[in-house]
């Protein structure tokens, strides 16, 4: 077995798995919340990487950038993320709130609407073409041999680090804080939370906020790690997210990052190793879906629906 | 939802006389043969046209709707034909399809068009010069219908135990991995090999499964556009029948009980999945049949025309004709194909937007003297800004209108046309968005002075930027915004019946 061809592959799907895991988070949140699958989450990404990449024409470009190379990649996060964060919350209050009380499927065809109308502006404002990051120019990507060419390089270590690291910190804010709190109970029992004297409008909306801006950083990371983006990237990306929240057990935030990372190693080795695997990477992850679908309808680690009349 | 639908007409303690019927029957109940009786018609002029729509009998209303078809080909030439008529009928028997399962079961179906464009294939490798295969329609057409309906129940039965929500995933991952699909298999180097046939061409790949066959019934062939327009309008007329007896009948009563809650419907013993692969079928079935009108008008399947777009234009028609409104589909479809299709001429587009915006602004704004105060205002608004622009930054009004006649003239001295407008036209664009929320959050006067600024920057943006992609991007904006603000509206769509809520 070619073992440096294995270590590739996984290194290449854990890189797109936390992409993936960071997308799926946002998905699972809100779905977590809502019970309302957030279509549009995938264009938020989309929409997170054009932000990301205005900016760094702000800064001057990738040759020549105003600040030094790893401080323009975090003001591009920031900047991505909060404007993402903010869009989201825009997203919840305008086209979704109003149908809070609305039959199931009003608001997934809401979501759907959004979703066309922000891929396509995106397409009409910034035109189909590719645009380029310069990673290369702009942080000077490193590649590291460990032990028998085994290769990674800097930016993907940084991609990996980066989602661990963001998803400690919304695992701890969910855990520790009284906001995290709220969102919990909110989760758990709408109804209730908002007897207990909980703002439930506002913790919807803080939910929006800290999924849009994963998603936003997802897509930031996605720029850098393969150095272009368009504007039609967010669908496909969007499917995957959603796959992984759902595989994961939606609703779950462990699930989603195992989800993703899931996703990720799949879609990474079918293309090292499956029969047409470069072309059909995509179906191999669509029969991952259905086979956990008929193993456990509610994900890997979603606990079974207890429905109340 | 406004206020005024929720338990709108429901008598005063009607839960308590449920015993009105002497001789009870299975699947009768007073208060749901009632349902159509509590439905709120509103009052004016649309609840007056509602009301004479209702004391029409059923044949007439298929005539009125389906008779104006009969008439068209016979006033116009082959290519409007084409793209007025065909198209149209085409994708309403399209939204019909997907009536049963979406209007009807309440299932979201977003692979519906894979069943579509499965159909459209299925048939060309049966019948094309591109496989080699030559079958008659006849044997042809049921061998996909029936096909597509087992397609259907398969990808069902993966989904049946699922939540009502995951449907919607798989499905569009599975409209996704049939777009991936057919782009690829064309037998070459990426491709599957295939157990005991090896590397076969099935889909031409992104080239397109071209030259199939015209459909041929018995040896008569249907060549003509005409042809085709007359067989997909007996067909819609055919399903529509169908189908309206198919929602009067049980198992039509049992879905729309599916999609008001399956829970409740499957605590009243209803077999909830059985009901819902049913739909699931039925829906793919139609579809799999218009897939084979579609590749045999086109003479060929291609890859790009199954794609979410076509997704959105189909449930924007079933959105706007009303979920689970047969005629609505049909009303649907003028609307959203005739639309867009208008929209080609920028000349003709210009009539159609700004007269869509004076005639919202007239429904929409109450009381009526408001709107026209907008109106003035926006008219008065635009010739002092362009003045003013004009008087400083002589590059804000260099532009001119290409062609329109007297119309287009005087909008060359309302509208700011700047040359290279390209990113100031990126920022109206966001700022025109951001104005139209906001006016979604004030009253009263306020609303009227949003809404001038509002409209012209609407004016601005439409003629320096959503006008260059008609049939593109706009199209799809204006379809993804027609979505959103039906829901938020008028959930119902224009046909639909206003759901009788209880709490």
């Amino acid at each position: 077995m070619d073992w440096s061809l294995f270590f590739g592959e996984l290194v290449s799907g854990l890189t797109l798995g936390s992409i993936y895991a960071l997308i799926a988070l946002g998905y699972t949140m809100v779905y977590g919340i809502l019970k309302l699958l957030n279509f549009a989450h995938g264009d938020v990404y989309m929409i997170g990487a054009f932000v990301a990449f205005f900016v760094l024409q702000w800064l001057g470009g990738p040759l020549s950038p105003a600040v030094t190379g790893w401080f323009a990649v975090a003001i591009m996060f920031a900047v991505a993320m909060l404007a993402c964060g903010g869009l989201g919350v825009a997203i919840e209050r305008f086209a979704y709130r109003p149908l809070r009380s609305a039959p199931r499927i009003a608001p997934l065809i809401s979501a759907l609407g959004v979703s066309i109308f922000l891929q396509n502006s995106a397409l009409l404002l910034w035109g189909p073409q590719f645009r380029d990051y310069d990673t290369f120019d702009l942080i000077g990507v490193k590649t590291y041999n460990i032990g028998q060419n085994f290769f990674i390089s800097n930016v993907q270590i940084l991609t990996i680090a980066a989602s661990v690291a963001l998803m400690v910190v919304l695992v701890l804010v969910v855990s520790r804080t009284r906001t995290g709190k709220a969102m919990r109970a909110t989760s758990f029992d709408r109804e209730a939370a908002e007897m207990m004297g909980i703002s439930v409008d506002r913790v919807i909306s803080f939910t929006f906020f800290i999924g849009s801006a994963l998603a936003a950083a997802g897509g930031v990371m996605f720029g850098i790690v393969f150095g272009q983006i368009f504007s039609l990237m967010g669908f496909t990306a969007g499917l995957k997210g959603f796959t992984a929240a759902v595989v994961g057990g939606i609703g779950s935030i462990p699930g989603a990052m195992l989800g993703g990372f899931l996703i990720g190693l799949t879609e990474a080795f079918a293309t090292g190793y499956l029969p047409g695997g470069s072309t059909y990477a995509n179906l191999y992850v669509f029969a991952l879906l259905i086979t956990i679908f008929l193993i456990r309808p509610t994900g890997l680690l979603g606990s079974p629906v207890i429905r109340k009349v | 939802m406004p206020d005024g639908q929720l338990g709108a007409g429901l008598p005063e303690g009607a839960p308590e006389v449920p015993d009105a019927v002497d001789r009870p029957r299975v699947g009768t109940d007073e208060w749901v043969a009632q349902h159509e009786e509590r439905r709120e018609v509103g009052r004016g002029l649309t609840g007056l046209v509602a009301r004479g729509w209702e004391r029409i009998p059923p044949p007439g209303r298929l005539a009125l709707l389906l008779g104006p078809f009969a008439i068209f080909p016979f006033i116009t030439n082959e290519g409007n034909l084409y793209r007025y008529g065909l198209i149209t009928l085409i994708y309403a028997v399209l939204a019909l399809g997907l009536n049963i399962v979406v209007g009807f079961a309440g299932l979201l179906d977003l692979g519906y068009i894979a069943f579509f464009g499965f159909g459209a294939y299925l048939y060309g490798i049966m019948a094309s010069g591109h496989s080699g295969h030559h079958l008659q329609a006849e044997i042809a057409v049921p061998i996909v219908v029936v096909s597509t309906a087992l397609l259907g129940l398969l990808l069902g039965l993966v989904s049946w135990r699922l939540l009502g929500d995951y449907l919607a995933i798989v499905t569009l991952f599975f409209l996704q991995a049939f777009v991936i699909f057919v782009n690829n298999a064309n037998g070459g180097l990426n491709d599957f090999s295939y157990p005991f046939v090896g590397k076969v061409d099935l889909t031409g790949g992104a080239n397109g499964l071209d030259r199939i066959d015209p459909l041929n019934f018995f040896g008569f062939k249907i060549t003509t556009t005409k042809g085709y327009y007359f067989y997909t309008l007996i067909a819609l007329a055919v399903l529509m029948t169908m189908l309206f007896f198919v929602n009067l009948s049980r198992t039509g009563r049992a879905w729309r009980a599916l999609r008001e809650d399956p829970l409740a419907a499957a605590a009243m013993s209803t077999p909830v999945n059985r009901l819902k692969l049913l739909a699931f079928m039925f829906g793919a079935a139609i579809a799999g049949f218009t897939g084979t009108i579609f590749g045999a008008v086109q003479s060929g399947a291609f890859p790009g025309d199954y794609d979410v777009g076509l997704l959105i234009t189909i449930y924007a028609i079933v959105i706007l004709g009303g979920l689970g409104s047969i005629g609505g589909v049909v009303i649907g479809a003028l609307i959203v194909n005739g639309a867009p299709e208008l929209l080609r001429s920028s000349a003709n587009a210009r009539f159609l937007f700004y007269g869509v915006l004076v005639l919202a602004l007239l429904i929409g704004m109450k009381p009526w003297y408001r709107a026209v105060v907008a109106l003035v205002g926006t008219t008065a608004f635009g010739f002092a800004i362009h003045a003013i622009v004009g008087a400083v930054w002589s590059r804000g009004t260099a532009g001119h209108i290409q062609g329109g006649g007297a119309f287009g003239r005087a909008l060359d001295h309302w509208v700011l046309l700047p040359t290279h407008a390209d990113r100031i036209a990126g920022w109206a664009y966001f700022a025109l968005i951001v104005a139209a929320l906001v006016l979604t959050l004030v009253r009263g006067w306020w609303r009227v002075v949003v809404m001038i600024p509002t409209l012209y920057l609407a004016a601005f943006v439409w003629e320096n930027k959503l006008v260059e992609q008609v049939s593109g991007a706009t199209r799809l904006i204006l379809l993804g915004a027609l979505l959103v603000v039906i829901m938020n509206v008028r959930p119902s769509g224009i046909f639909g019946t206003a759901r009788v809520e209880v709490v």
